[in-house]
């Protein structure tokens, strides 16, 4: 059976009354979720159909759209020929790695935070202060921490001993480890913030009942409170995945891709494509591609929040 | 009483080690400001000097504020930009939650679905086709243009309508039998029920415009149109060189969301919690 809930006081109306009602209902409905509904529909959906039609074609913008040409899916095949794309895209999945790393120490700051600490507030502002400042300015300020000679980061390391400190974000080979590190020195905060929301809601008697069999301290977490993230963590995962698909900024800012295309992600090269060189079709084709991954990872969490719900 | 003492001591060690922790994300602010603060020839001095010999807050902040690059310009693009932005996407959203919520319509279910499958389109796929429309209908290097985009979150409709469906329907069925129409009954009854979710997504939305550099970037052309974002990151282009005049920009940048965020910290946090939500 498939009923609504039923009304609090059904009332029982004549039913031409009920259908003009009805129709006085439906038009205020449109009428609150128009603006809505015209913003969605005009500035994501058309947008985003006219990407895969766009991606289909070789198109130089400044050209006017007499010049298009249809090449069918030349540009895909292409694109995964493209030494510069692949690199971005395995740049990408390098990047994911940071996912895990910021995850752990989130978890363990808010473990600390919510249970362990005095001054809770202080270290929730601490830890949170990275993500609310724009990453324009963190990213100057790394820019010269991080100044291969004179930053004060290889400063330290220098007067602690090491002769020949990594170039960081000058460097090829540590750029993007360099860009990993800033990422997630970022998001700590963020995921902090939520696994405290998640901490607060495990039942305490959970806890009571461990501690009368005697559990200590890591039999507690291993067998109460990471398993009781799991959703948390679980979210926080496909959200820092998807967050790693659309790095922007960042690399913006702090390398353009550079040095030798060592930074350089999808997103970037998308902007790089479209922006600086003007050719609309294959960075639209691109576009397809960032589709399906944030995609395909979100029909992941679907399908992965259906197992969890009932744990 | 030994037991509780062992605790407290413990819980002591834990807290100052975590002090040590908090200053590894507190010190590249406290660097910024340091060095705002200084003469450039004192900037890279080591070991790092966290209060400047030779102070010149007055002539840094000054080349910054009302210079060659002057911020005041793009503090006042800023705030209108993130104002007007904050303003509309606030009313738009709570607008489309109350639609979605509380008035029963045949295609309700399937129109909330659409706009919601949207929200999972990453900005950046589209964001050709945005640029190729703007060009058209005239809308490109403008605020208005600027503003539009950010105006229609899937997010904040989201988030209100959890906070709309929580209210009442015998509220809103009784005033109706008093002969309110939807108008009245949003304005009157819903709109001040829900006003601190309200209040917490536009913090957010305060924050994430104010920080936005992708979209200033890409949908900005006139060097007077800039937020201070991008015109941080030119002014850093410029002064590639003068990192204590950088310094002194990126401060001015972050100190109006900091107050924002102390005053609103409460919000911010729930905000974050209880959505989950990322900009």
């Amino acid at each position: 059976m498939q009923t609504q809930p039923p009304a609090p006081a059904p009332t029982v109306r004549p039913k031409r009354k009920t259908s003009t009602l009805q129709r006085k209902e439906t038009l205020s409905g449109f009428l609150f979720i128009g603006p809505m509904l015209i913003g969605v529909t005009v500035l994501t959906l058309i947008p985003i159909l006219a990407t895969f039609f766009l991606s289909l074609a070789d198109w130089n913008f400044v050209a006017g759209l007499k010049d298009i040409k249809w090449v069918g899916l030349d540009n895909f095949n292409r694109l995964f020929q493209d030494e510069a794309f692949l690199k971005s895209l395995r740049n990408n999945a390098l990047f994911l790695l940071a996912v895990p790393i910021y995850l752990a120490i989130s978890m363990l700051l808010a473990i600390l935070i919510d249970k362990h600490v005095y001054m809770k507030s202080y270290f929730k502002v601490a830890y949170f202060m990275p993500y609310i400042s724009s990453i324009v300015a963190v990213a100057i300020v790394w820019q010269v921490l991080f100044h291969p000679s004179a930053g004060p980061v290889n400063q330290v390391l220098m007067s602690l001993g090491w002769d020949d400190p990594p170039k960081w974000i000058a460097d090829p080979q540590y750029a993007l480890v360099s860009l990993m590190m800033i990422s997630i020195w970022i998001s700590i905060g963020f995921n902090m913030i939520v696994y405290i929301a998640g901490l607060q809601s495990i039942p305490r008697d959970l806890y009571e009942a461990a501690e009368i069999d005697g559990a200590g301290t890591w039999a507690k977490f291993k067998s109460i409170t990471f398993p009781q993230l799991s959703s948390t963590t679980f979210f926080l995962l496909i959200t820092g995945i998807i967050s790693t698909f659309k790095v922007f900024d960042l690399i913006a800012v702090l390398t353009k891709g550079g040095p030798l295309n060592s930074t350089s992600m999808i997103v970037w090269h998308l902007y790089d494509t479209a922006f600086v060189n003007l050719r609309i079709g294959y960075a639209s084709s691109m576009a397809v591609v960032l589709f399906f991954c944030v995609l395909f990872i979100t029909l992941l969490q679907w399908i992965g929040q259906k197992k969890w719900v009932n744990y | 009483m030994t037991a509780l003492r062992t605790i407290n001591l413990r819980k002591t060690i834990i807290t100052v080690l975590m002090l040590g922790m908090s200053i590894l994300f507190l010190m590249p602010f406290i660097w910024m400001l340091s060095t705002s603060f200084k003469i450039e020839a004192e900037v890279f001095v080591y070991p790092i000097q966290w209060l400047p010999t030779q102070w010149n807050i007055i002539n840094n902040y000054k080349e910054v504020w009302v210079g060659q690059f002057p911020f005041y310009i793009y503090y006042w693009n800023t705030v209108k930009v993130t104002v007007l932005t904050t303003l509309i996407s606030a009313g738009v959203s709570a607008l489309a939650a109350y639609g979605f919520s509380k008035i029963q319509f045949k295609a309700s279910g399937y129109l909330f679905l659409i706009v919601l499958a949207t929200y999972m389109i990453p900005q950046q796929a589209i964001l050709v086709p945005q640029f190729i429309l703007y060009r058209f209908i005239g809308l490109f290097d403008s605020h208005t243009g600027l503003i539009l985009l950010s105006c229609f979150s899937v997010l904040g409709t989201f988030m209100l309508r959890q906070f709309f469906m929580g209210i009442h329907t015998e509220f809103i069925e009784s005033a109706k039998i008093d002969g309110a129409g939807h108008a009245r009954i949003f304005w009157q009854i819903a709109f001040p029920l829900v006003r601190p979710a309200i209040a917490t997504y536009a913090i957010l939305r305060f924050i994430w415009t104010w920080n936005d550099y992708q979209n200033p970037l890409i949908f900005l052309r006139t060097d007077g149109l800039y937020t201070i974002q991008l015109a941080m990151q030119k002014f850093t282009t410029i002064n590639g060189e003068f990192y204590s005049l950088m310094m002194a920009a990126a401060v001015s940048a972050i100190l109006p969301l900091l107050i924002v965020f102390i005053i609103g910290q409460k919000s911010v946090i729930e905000g974050i919690a209880l959505g989950g939500v990322k900009g």
